[in-house]
């Protein structure tokens, strides 16, 4: 019914040439026509930073506000009108830094909007300063001698505010984001995607250790709901539980058969094996991507709604004379 | 009754004073209320810590509750006639407060010596040491072992019934000012409807307080109060600003057929606004209690994008911290209403406090050039009115309207006339004209009064972006353009401007010719009414001229002001509004009264700072 083009603004895209924005910009537009969901009906709310700028490139309703609050902007949207699908994007500084309350509170709320977390390690809009996601050590304008402070993992940080829906894709892999994002807007629920960008000018190549084409068989694993995690260009290497830690075996190797491997369970409410899933570090284990987490909760705006219709339905007060009428009062 | 003196009085002002979990703030209302149905005009001001429970018996912890009732009563009145006083810190701290002749009733069991160190007494006889003169009645009245033995039989635990004994000292005010008890054991049943153990208890010390006044013969005169003849005929409630507020905001969304959202996160004295409206899911109110005041205004600022009547409700220091947000509604031309229940500050300051001390934050505490509608509320029933304006021009001209009100009015409380919701105005948002289907690019705007349009989400064909960068005045697209950004200054300016043209013109009132004008604005009208007539009625011919549209000034402000020889602008600040005044209309010798001490000013002091003047 709707194709590409319908979501696309007549707006000049101004992000850098080459800048993983782009890929996920595209892979959106996508998506949103493979949803089939009206632009008219479609919010797409941002903060600062280069990934909020994608609000200007959608050709549906769209609120570019300010730092960091892009969360509590697409809450109050999405509760107003709750027909609406609701979409955040937000960048690693603008999300976990100055918007870390913001994010935090959406997540243990629910509210019914999906965030795209563009996570490129780096502020770009500012020049190149260390971000919430750096790693520790990092070397930027504003750390000249490194970094002195540990990164947020945000995943773990989804997980721990009551998170129910988490995903990881990589900028470039469009097969990934055909999958995850329409995952996330068919979650009822604060759905986290989180997207590895590229910053070409100031953090290029900060996925590069799993980003390019042929490394990603072997370096990431692709996680979908009921089937095995299995990866591996010959997709022979599968995850396996080791104690209580994730262990990555071969296939026909020590008398390992596909019936051994862990089947991704993303509907559990139990997050334990999620995080270790999400947290899984290459060169040690393959970086997990796909819907990691998708639990069935009731959304905030959802349990609004219930309620307001509860109490209408035994209250009589149905409009101001009414609320009036309840006041103790008196004739002068 | 009994054959006791009986005084007549226009009006009394009661102070109910006691420890901050005395039961004083609820034996203050009942009062008051019991006092309005009778016919009397009441305006009410409670004074308590910040602290829920502070330190018993200390004067840091007293909780104060002062009622005015009467015939023309404008203020909760500057001294008390009558002080009930619960412990000895309760006297200390309302020492201050007392007329000449006046009454005060103290608890006899809570003035042991204990006692009175406790409240910093250092001498066994506390009414000399804190200086009260011997024209001051004083009553000492066993309240808590009356009030125990009142509940002999009923079973109850000895710090319950204790706790009993702010309704012995209530029914022995009804026996003080001829009340009968019927009224109060009604309001009663209905306070305690679910607890039928505490009803029964605390009905029967009420009456046992009164039957006391009455066998004692207590030596002195009982009042009388007559009805008001000031009232217009109609239905009554008496009312406090917060909720009134609430309700004016539920009322214009109704008017304007919008649903209510309030986006707000607790702060003293302003969270009553977010309990009235949180309790109104009945008629489909949202309320969202946010992680932070920033939070509060940014969801409000979202429903307002999707089309609801957005509001967000806070006192001073959540103002400064959701400044960023009011400028993004400034330049994304949103409907918004902020309330700021005004407290004493800088930063925390002092939270139950009155002030009036954030209006140049309001007007101008923003980055940039960011002009919206400043106005504020004069009396706790006047909130409402002010609300449902607040919430019209917001509407109406896609404009962050800030409502200033204050711990005075937000608090207190007054009389209000039940209003019809047929009396209200019209309230017509400015949404897109069908006519630009296809073509709104979101900064549309009608090119006569310059006010943008309200595009819908959901609505096809006005699908457009919004945010905080400057935009093109023609296109919408962002513009970093020098000319364009100074025309989009010109433009939300003049928008502003123009409302002028949709605000009643203000009327003079006191004496319009005389040579003095008294200026003030907001919640201090009562007070300078009362000063100005006192004035008028000793010959000092005075003019009373009274704010509470800011920015913009109402049309005919200028014209009124230069009329007088002698332009007196009166405010609890350092002369915030008179800077503004003085920066709008030049050449007017503008003479500050100023009052910096979190608390409402007096009638007589206002009567003696205007003389000197």
């Amino acid at each position: 019914m709707y194709t590409n083009k319908d979501f696309k603004s007549n707006v000049a895209v101004r992000w850098c040439p080459g800048c993983g924005d782009h890929a996920v910009l595209a892979s959106l537009h996508k998506s949103l026509a493979d949803i089939g969901v009206a632009p008219k009906d479609i919010v797409m709310v941002s903060g600062i930073g280069c990934s909020s700028r994608l609000t200007y490139y959608m050709n549906t309703y769209g609120f570019h506000s300010i730092h960091g609050r892009g969360a509590v902007i697409a809450s109050g949207v999405k509760v107003a009108n709750p027909k609406l699908s609701v979409w955040q994007t937000t960048g690693d500084g603008d999300c976990l830094a100055i918007g870390g309350n913001h994010f935090i509170h959406s997540v243990r709320r629910n509210v019914d909007i999906n965030v795209l977390l563009f996570n490129n390690r780096i502020y770009g809009l500012t020049k190149g300063q260390y971000s919430p996601t750096s790693p520790k050590g990092f070397v930027t304008k504003s750390s000249p001698y490194g970094t002195v402070e540990k990164a947020f993992e945000p995943a773990a940080l989804t997980f721990g505010a009551g998170g129910t829906f988490y995903a990881r894709m990589l900028d470039v892999d469009f097969e990934v984001a055909k999958m995850v994002l329409p995952a996330a807007h068919n979650h009822k629920g604060t759905s986290v995607v989180e997207c590895l960008v590229n910053c070409v000018i100031f953090n290029n190549g900060t996925h590069s250790a799993i980003s390019s084409k042929e490394d990603r068989a072997e370096k990431t694993i692709f996680l979908e709901h009921g089937k095995p995690m299995i990866f591996g260009a010959n997709r022979d290497k599968g995850l396996v539980l080791n104690g209580f830690d994730l262990k990555v075996v071969t296939i026909g190797e020590n008398g390992i058969t596909e019936k051994d491997i862990l089947i991704h369970n993303a509907k559990t409410p139990d997050y334990t094996l999620h995080l270790k899933l999400a947290t899984m570090r290459y060169p040690d284990m393959p970086v997990a991507m796909g819907v990691i987490r998708n639990v069935e909760e009731e959304s905030y705006e959802t349990a609004l709604e219930n309620q307001i219709d509860e109490i209408k339905s035994k209250s009589k007060v149905k409009n101001f004379e009414q609320l009036l009428d309840t006041l103790e009062q008196w004739e002068m | 009754m009994n054959d006791k003196n009986e005084e007549k009085r226009d009006n009394v002002v009661i102070r109910f004073s006691g420890d901050s979990g005395d039961g004083m703030q609820l034996t203050g209302t009942l009062f008051s209320s019991l006092s309005a149905i009778l016919g009397n005009e009441i305006a009410t001001f409670p004074d308590y810590p910040a602290e829920i429970r502070a330190p018993q018996g200390t004067v840091a912890g007293v909780s104060g509750f002062q009622v005015n009732i009467g015939t023309g009563i404008k203020t909760p009145g500057d001294y008390a006639d009558v002080l009930v006083a619960m412990n000895p810190a309760a006297l200390k701290a309302h020492k201050d407060v007392l007329k000449p002749l006046s009454v005060v009733i103290y608890d006899a069991d809570s003035f042991s010596k204990k006692d009175m160190e406790k409240a910093g007494y250092t001498t066994d006889n506390p009414f000399t040491e804190i200086g009260l003169n011997d024209t001051i009645q004083i009553i000492p009245v066993p309240l808590t072992s009356l009030t125990i033995k009142s509940l002999e039989g009923f079973g109850m635990d000895m710090k319950s019934m204790t706790r009993s004994k702010n309704m012995f000292a209530l029914g022995l005010i009804c026996w003080l000012f001829n009340r009968e008890l019927d009224k109060a054991q009604h309001f009663l049943a209905n306070k305690f409807a679910k607890k039928p153990d505490l009803l029964k208890a605390n009905a029967k010390v009420l009456e046992d307080g009164f039957n006391y006044g009455y066998n004692q013969h207590l030596n002195i005169s009982t009042f009388t109060i007559d009805k008001s003849d000031r009232l217009e005929k109609g239905k009554y409630t008496i009312i406090a600003g917060n909720k009134a507020t609430a309700l004016g905001l539920i009322a214009a969304a109704e008017k304007s057929g919008l649903q209510l959202f309030l986006g707000s996160y607790p702060i003293t004295p302003a969270t009553d606004i977010l309990h009235e409206l949180a309790a109104r899911k009945d008629l489909g109110v949202k309320t969202f209690q946010a992680e932070d005041e920033i939070g509060g205004i940014c969801t409000a600022l979202g429903a307002a994008y999707a089309g609801s009547l957005a509001v967000t409700s806070t006192s001073g220091p959540g103002l400064a911290l959701k400044s960023e947000a009011l400028g993004l509604a400034v330049i994304a031309e949103l409907p918004l209403v902020l309330i700021d229940v005004m407290r004493g500050g800088p930063s925390t300051g002092l939270p139950t406090k009155t002030e009036q001390t954030d209006l140049l934050q309001a007007l101008y505490g923003r980055n940039g050039e960011s002009p919206l509608v400043v106005m504020a509320a004069s009396s706790p029933d006047d909130c409402f009115y002010y609300a449902y304006m607040a919430a019209k021009i917001a509407l109406e001209n896609l404009t962050p309207v800030i409502l200033l009100t204050d711990a005075f009015i937000g608090n207190g409380s007054s009389l209000w006339k039940l209003p019809k919701m047929s009396e209200l105005p019209d309230i017509k948002p400015n949404y897109a004209p069908e006519s630009l289907k296809d073509s709104f690019n979101g900064l549309s705007r009608d090119q006569q009064t310059k006010i943008r349009y309200w595009g819908i989400p959901a609505t096809e064909g006005f699908e457009h972006r919004i945010g905080g960068l400057e935009r093109n005045y023609n296109t919408g697209v962002i513009s970093t353009d020098g000319k364009n950004h100074a025309k989009m200054i010109e433009t939300r300016e003049f928008k502003v401007q123009n409302i002028a043209n949709q605000l009643p013109l203000m009327e003079v009132q006191g004496d319009a010719s005389a040579d003095t004008l008294v200026i003030g604005w907001g919640s201090t009208r009562g007070h300078l009414q009362s000063a100005v007539s006192k004035l008028n009625k000793k010959g000092i011919k005075t003019a009373h001229l009274h704010f509470n549209y800011i920015n913009p000034l109402p049309k005919n402000a200028e014209e009124i002001i230069r009329k007088y020889k002698k332009v007196i602008v009166c405010e609890l600040n350092s002369g915030q509004f008179v800077s503004y005044l003085r920066s709008k209309i030049f050449g007017v010798n503008f003479l500050p009264i100023n009052k910096i001490e979190a608390q409402p000013f007096s009638v007589e002091e206002l009567v003696e700072e205007i003389e000197k003047l």
